[in-house]
């Protein structure tokens, strides 16, 4: 390999920050987001917060590049990202339903991601092992490699999902409801797991969610939503402090 | 209500009394035996009515061989082809969202509708030699009607919706949520195709291809009217069949008729074959 530039995708730690410059989304003839701008320093944990309907999901699947806006600009480190493929993102994007592929062992389900990269840049099989078992112990599931998704229980398909996001070396962690199908339990000990992950990371993570308990205990910033717009943007603190609408004030205190 | 808990003592709700059990299975076992069973045992019996060498005779002959050829050729032609389209199409209206999605599937249903007699003849009207395409095809050496591509034609016509109709529902099922999961982790558009959708649909595909294997073998209606009936050259299985019936030689037509029975079962018994060899893997993924 080249030593003497350094490779974009090599640079590792130094996370990225995101901007939101003025997004909406229309499906037909109803608005899912009006313009909304938002920017996420680098290394953030954020919660996209608001009842169903809000548009948080839509954001999120913008900014993984599973939806595209109907105006306005989504940017990298300060760089247009709008056109950008949904693989050129390189967004570890871990889905609701965790969408683990069911008819692969949960090694080959993280080992998918560094499989699919194209020869020149795909590590050799020994490497890709390698980084498959460190992840699972990241998880601390260090034992379930040979097992298929529907031999685990949901906190445990969580775990290799979110395993399975972070083996492609994302930019971001981008996650839809990341503990909306789980338990109370199971629910709070995930919480510590993903702030665990995310401080040893320091990846610029977003997750959606709709229990506001959820999204002021475990991020640094809040951003609550409502009806495709952005109420209040601000620390959790802040938020229970100063609610900006009264929509802001209702929802939190529910 | 409360004379049903003193006469009934702790049956499950869905469960019926012995009596009703019973005579529904037998119910059942007799249609079957009557309807099905009986049929198969006739065709075989009446084939080897006058013993093993009458009918391996009747099969030896050229026209016989011919009319084997043709029906295998046809079905190695059109279940590929249809398998294709079939997946396509099941793909395309069950990971995208468009205006008049509900129309392509009635469209895709319409050869389940339209008699295959008429499905024929609207390939005679369109390809045969009075026809505008057809007069320039035969013109120039490639006859449509009364030829191969004809029956070909017409047998995928006929057995167009059984890919798709099995596939639609399970991929309906199963969501978008693996194929996105797959773009997140980089992969190519064609990559999670073969790595993800055609894993998940792959006993539906193959029960959709064998359904469709075995309708493309036994038709008959779209191909008496394409085919023309041209002994040695373009009679199928099924159109030798009738064609020796009418001709009184029995022994031919069922020995025949027993061919593609055998066919049929063959390839039903391949599918319980591959699902009991890879029942470990069906039951891992099929619980989710």
């Amino acid at each position: 390999m080249q030593t003497s530039l350094p490779q974009p995708t090599a640079i590792e730690g130094a996370a990225m920050h995101i901007e939101i410059d003025e997004i909406s989304k229309q499906f037909g003839v109803t608005a899912a987001l009006h313009p909304v701008s938002l920017a996420i320093p680098s290394g953030a944990l954020v919660a996209l917060l608001g009842p169903s309907g809000s548009g948080k999901t839509t954001l999120l699947r913008i900014l993984g590049g599973l939806e595209f806006p109907t105006a306005g600009r989504v940017l990298f480190d300060g760089q247009d990202a709008t056109g950008l493929t949904v693989q050129e993102r390189r967004a570890g994007f871990v889905f609701q339903s965790y969408a683990l592929f069911r008819h692969m062992t949960v090694f080959e389900n993280i080992a998918y991601g560094l499989n699919a990269r194209p020869r020149a840049t795909r590590p050799p099989k020994a490497e890709i092992a390698r980084r498959v078992t460190k992840l699972l112990e990241l998880i601390q599931l260090p034992d379930i490699g040979s097992r298929y998704p529907s031999q685990l229980s949901g906190g445990q398909r969580q775990r290799v999902a979110l395993a399975r996001a972070l083996a492609i070396e994302p930019r971001m962690l981008l996650l839809d409801e990341p503990f909306g199908a789980l338990d109370a339990k199971v629910r709070k000990e995930l919480r510590q797991g993903l702030r665990d992950i995310h401080d040893e990371t320091g990846l610029t993570t977003v997750f959606v969610t709709h229990d506001q308990e959820e999204a002021m205990e475990l991020a640094d910033m809040v951003v609550v939503m409502s009806m495709g717009r952005i109420e209040q943007i601000g620390k959790p603190a802040d938020i229970r402090a100063r609610p900006a609408t009264d929509f802001v004030r209702t929802f939190i205190s529910a | 209500m409360s004379d049903a808990t003193a006469t009934t003592r702790f049956r499950s709700a869905t469960e019926e009394t012995p009596l009703t059990r019973w005579l529904l299975v037998g119910l059942g076992a007799a249609g079957m035996a009557l309807l099905v069973f009986a049929p198969l045992i006739a065709v075989f019996a009446e084939a080897l009515a006058d013993g093993w060498l009458a009918a391996v005779e009747s099969l030896g002959n050229r026209d016989a061989r011919s009319a084997i050829q043709l029906t295998l050729t046809i079905a190695a032609i059109s279940v590929p082809l249809n398998a294709a389209f079939g997946i396509a199409a099941a793909w395309f209206i069950t990971k995208f969202d468009f205006r008049g999605k509900a129309f392509l599937i009635t469209l895709i249903d319409l050869p389940f509708s339209v008699s295959p007699v008429v499905a024929g003849l609207c390939i005679v009207l369109m390809f045969g030699t009075n026809s505008l395409v057809g007069g320039w095809l035969v013109a120039n050496g490639y006859p449509i009607v009364f030829a191969l591509p004809g029956i070909v034609l017409a047998t995928m016509f006929v057995t167009f919706p059984f890919v798709a109709r099995e596939l639609i529902p399970v991929m309906i099922e199963q969501g978008r949520a693996e194929e996105e999961a797959a773009l997140t982790l980089g992969a190519s558009g064609w990559r999670t195709f073969w790595t993800v959708t055609l894993p998940n649909i792959r006993w539906a595909l193959l029960y959709g291809v064998l359904l469709c294997n075995a309708r493309a073998m036994g038709e008959f209606g779209a191909v008496a009217v394409v085919s023309g009936k041209i002994r040695g050259q373009t009679a199928t299985m099924p159109i030798t069949i009738e064609m020796l019936y009418n001709e009184y030689l029995s022994v031919a037509a069922f020995s025949m008729a027993a061919v593609l029975t055998v066919l049929a079962l063959v390839t039903l018994l391949l599918k319980t074959a591959l699902e009991l060899r890879h029942a470990d893997q069906l039951a891992a993924t099929h619980r989710h």
